[in-house]
């Protein structure tokens, strides 16, 4: 019996050793691999920097035909984010009538904000302002060089291309143009959002369904016109309601200073465990290290966002973990103490204190679930950490904590109750 | 150990009672110092690379908010943090950091940190806040009886909406900021709270079974005695976690640490002073 507890107790200081080497180091073994947590935990924009904009519908709709005006539009703010070329874009509908727009890393704000909020409708409007084809019929839009008839010179313009309707509608645009005499009359505007960005005059009947836009732009500006073009109008007006940009810099101070705070709270708890608890102190701190692990790659396995709050609910479920072991070991003190033999004391101990910690730690667990339901941004991410962390100190506490006592005890190496605490 | 709270329990009754109420009166009179979170408006922060003086700062904020709020961040000082509480546009808060950035010769082209929202976002947090808490304890109350019964679920909804005035009140004395933050703490008080509670009245449903129903007092005594080395080192562990993050952590997460650790400390003098007390008048008024 002593052999084989002694065997035990190694075989789980060795993994949890090895579970905190995985988890700073990483590891891979032939194909599998596994990144280290701090470059596989997805990190929130409070973290990383970044920029997010939640822009809300300026619309009288409700119910389904709103629901769909809001999926519409984020299909539609999709492209377009695409169309900046950020790397993990994040954009979800919040609430009932609100898109969250989250890009993190990403430089050129300005730019951003403008793009991303405009509705986009494109309308060709002839001389009697007649709308005669909008960008609901535009298949495809690219930013091209063309010559410059006059002058020869390279410009940038956006290229066109209709699809059937769209080419159909064009055509017959252009031959009621050509109809009339020479002059302003035959300019057809190319408007956007109710601003002219270019009135062209038609020379001559266009059948193939393409047409370009000129204007006074760069190459890049031409660029955004045609991913705004190609993706299409909103279906309902945006307005910015929030929007937040963080730097990179604050971001990685932050995440560095919370580790490093993190890490020395955790010093100090274990201290504290193993002066006040001696030897029940010291299996509360392999728990507690396992705690940590579970909760570290759960987060990393359900995809979650760690953010500044996030680490903070961490912290705090620390100090949870930690309740449930102190709860467990004072009633073995207790029960030391009328007498009974260690053994025993930790039978009855785990026992008595059972209902308590299930008590304690289902009462917070409904606070936690209200926040994730009721709370938005850092709220959720507050309470998604605390919400895994007493699940896990729950399980922890009761398995793992009971399970190396248990290993102690086989393992006879004291009889002395005062390294229990006692 | 042997307390005696019962004995003693006007004492607390008064000392929270009196702290309520010099909260409520400044309630009233200052009102809470809500920040942009609850009211909308923006939040700029910069870099200026040292420290400047907020008389100067005012100068170029001035032009657009005289009632801006001004601090200094960061390690040095060398930061500040603008708030106001009008909401201005991407162009506009641009527009304020390049003034910034052309007085003070700044290298970077961007503020650390620039944010808005929207005065209506603002006054949907603080609800929903409200409501959360409200669901949350409603929550609390229903498992509370299920598990132990209605007398002891009540005495620890009072603790803790005793908690909330309490933590309301040293925010509204001390003119605390009231952000989301707060609110996020705020649940977090109520959970802790509610931990701690169970964890006594945890004993005395045990402790029923050994006493004779006409000694109350000495059954409440005696459950509190029994378990208050773990309600002082589970907060003590805790307070360690929290106030480490209040010591080394940045601005963002100071902000949530203080109502933090004043939400462990009247979460724990809640469960023992005022939770069980309350249980002990329920128990021996209602024959």
């Amino acid at each position: 019996m002593k052999g084989k507890s002694v065997i035990i107790f190694l075989l789980i200081l060795a993994l949890a050793g090895a579970g905190v080497y995985v988890a700073i180091e990483g590891i891979s073994i032939g194909k599998y691999e596994i990144s280290p947590v701090n470059e596989s935990i997805n990190l929130g924009l409070d973290l990383e920097g970044g920029v997010f904009v939640v822009l809300e519908a300026k619309t009288d709709a409700t119910g389904d035909e709103l629901k769909q005006k809001m999926q519409e539009a984020k299909a539609i703010i999709d492209q377009r984010v695409n169309g900046l070329g950020v790397t993990e874009p994040s954009i979800t509908i919040e609430g009932e009538d609100r898109i969250r727009i989250e890009l993190p890393g990403l430089k050129d704000t300005q730019e951003a904000f403008d793009m991303i909020g405009k509705t986009a409708e494109l309308q060709f409007i002839n001389s009697e302002d007649e709308v005669v084809v909008t960008g609901k019929n535009v298949k495809d839009s690219e930013p091209i060089y063309i010559e410059e008839r006059i002058t020869g010179k390279s410009v940038p313009v956006v290229s066109l291309e209709f699809d059937s309707e769209g080419a159909n509608l064009f055509k017959e645009a252009t031959e009621e143009a050509m109809g009339k005499p020479e002059g302003p009359e035959r300019i057809i505007n190319i408007v956007l959002d109710g601003e002219t960005i270019s009135a062209p005059v038609v020379n001559d009947v266009i059948t193939d369904g393409s047409a370009t836009i000129e204007g006074d732009f760069t190459i890049e500006e031409a660029g955004e016109l045609a991913t705004l073009i190609k993706a299409g109008a909103l279906p309902v007006e945006m307005e910015e309601v929030q929007a937040s940009e963080i730097g990179p810099t604050l971001g990685l101070e932050s995440l560095d200073k919370s580790v490093y705070a993190a890490t020395i709270g955790i010093i100090l708890i274990f201290l504290f465990m193993l002066i006040f608890y001696r030897i029940p102190g010291l299996v509360a701190n392999i728990t507690l290290t396992i705690y940590i692990l579970i909760v570290l790659f759960t987060l990393v396995s359900l995809n979650a966002t760690l953010t500044l709050p996030g680490i903070a609910g961490l912290i705090l479920s620390i100090g949870m973990a930690v309740d449930a072991n102190v709860v467990i070991f004072e009633r073995i003190k207790e029960e030391i103490r009328l007498g009974k033999s260690i053994r025993s004391s930790v039978d009855s101990g785990f026992k008595s204190a059972l209902s308590t910690v299930i008590d304690a730690n289902i009462t917070t667990l409904i606070a936690g679930i209200v926040l994730f339901n009721f709370g938005t941004g850092p709220i959720k991410g507050f309470a998604v950490t605390l919400i895994i962390g007493i699940i896990t100190s729950m399980i922890t506490a009761l398995v793992i904590t009971r399970l190396l006592l248990k290993l102690f005890i086989e393992m006879k190496i004291t009889k002395n109750t005062k390294m229990f605490g006692a | 150990m042997n307390l005696q709270i019962i004995q003693k329990r006007n004492i607390f009754f008064i000392i929270s009672s009196i702290v309520i109420v010099i909260g409520i009166a400044m309630l009233f009179i200052n009102g809470l110092n809500f920040g942009i979170d609850f009211t909308g408006g923006t939040l700029i922060q910069i870099d200026l690379g040292k420290e400047i003086p907020v008389s100067e700062i005012r100068k170029i904020t001035d032009e657009y908010d005289e009632n801006a709020d001004i601090v200094h961040a960061g390690d040095e000082n060398h930061e500040i943090i603008i708030k106001t509480t009008e909401d201005y546009s991407n162009e506009k808060r641009n527009e304020i950091f390049n003034k910034f950035k052309e007085k003070y010769n700044l290298e970077s082209d961007k503020p650390l940190q620039s944010e808005k929202i929207g005065p209506a976002i603002g006054e949907e947090i603080r609800n929903d806040a409200l409501i959360a808490i409200a669901i949350a304890m409603v929550g609390m109350l229903i498992y509370i009886t299920f598990r132990f019964e209605f007398k002891f679920g009540l005495s620890a909804i009072i603790a803790l909406i005793h908690d909330i005035l309490i933590t309301l009140a040293i925010f509204a004395i001390f003119k605390l900021p009231v952000n989301v933050s707060f609110v996020a703490a705020l649940l977090t008080i109520v959970g802790y709270s509610i931990n701690d509670t169970i964890v006594v009245f945890d004993r005395i449903r045990e402790n029923l079974k050994l006493f004779k129903k006409t000694d109350y007092a000495k059954l409440v005594d005696t459950s509190i005695s029994q378990t208050v080395v773990r309600s002082i080192n589970t907060s003590f562990t805790t307070f360690l976690a929290i106030a480490c993050l209040y010591i080394f952590g940045v601005d963002a997460i100071k902000e949530f640490a203080l109502p933090l650790i004043l939400g462990v400390l009247i979460g724990t003098y809640s469960s023992i002073f005022i939770a069980s007390p309350i249980w002990y008048l329920f128990k021996t008024n209602s024959k």
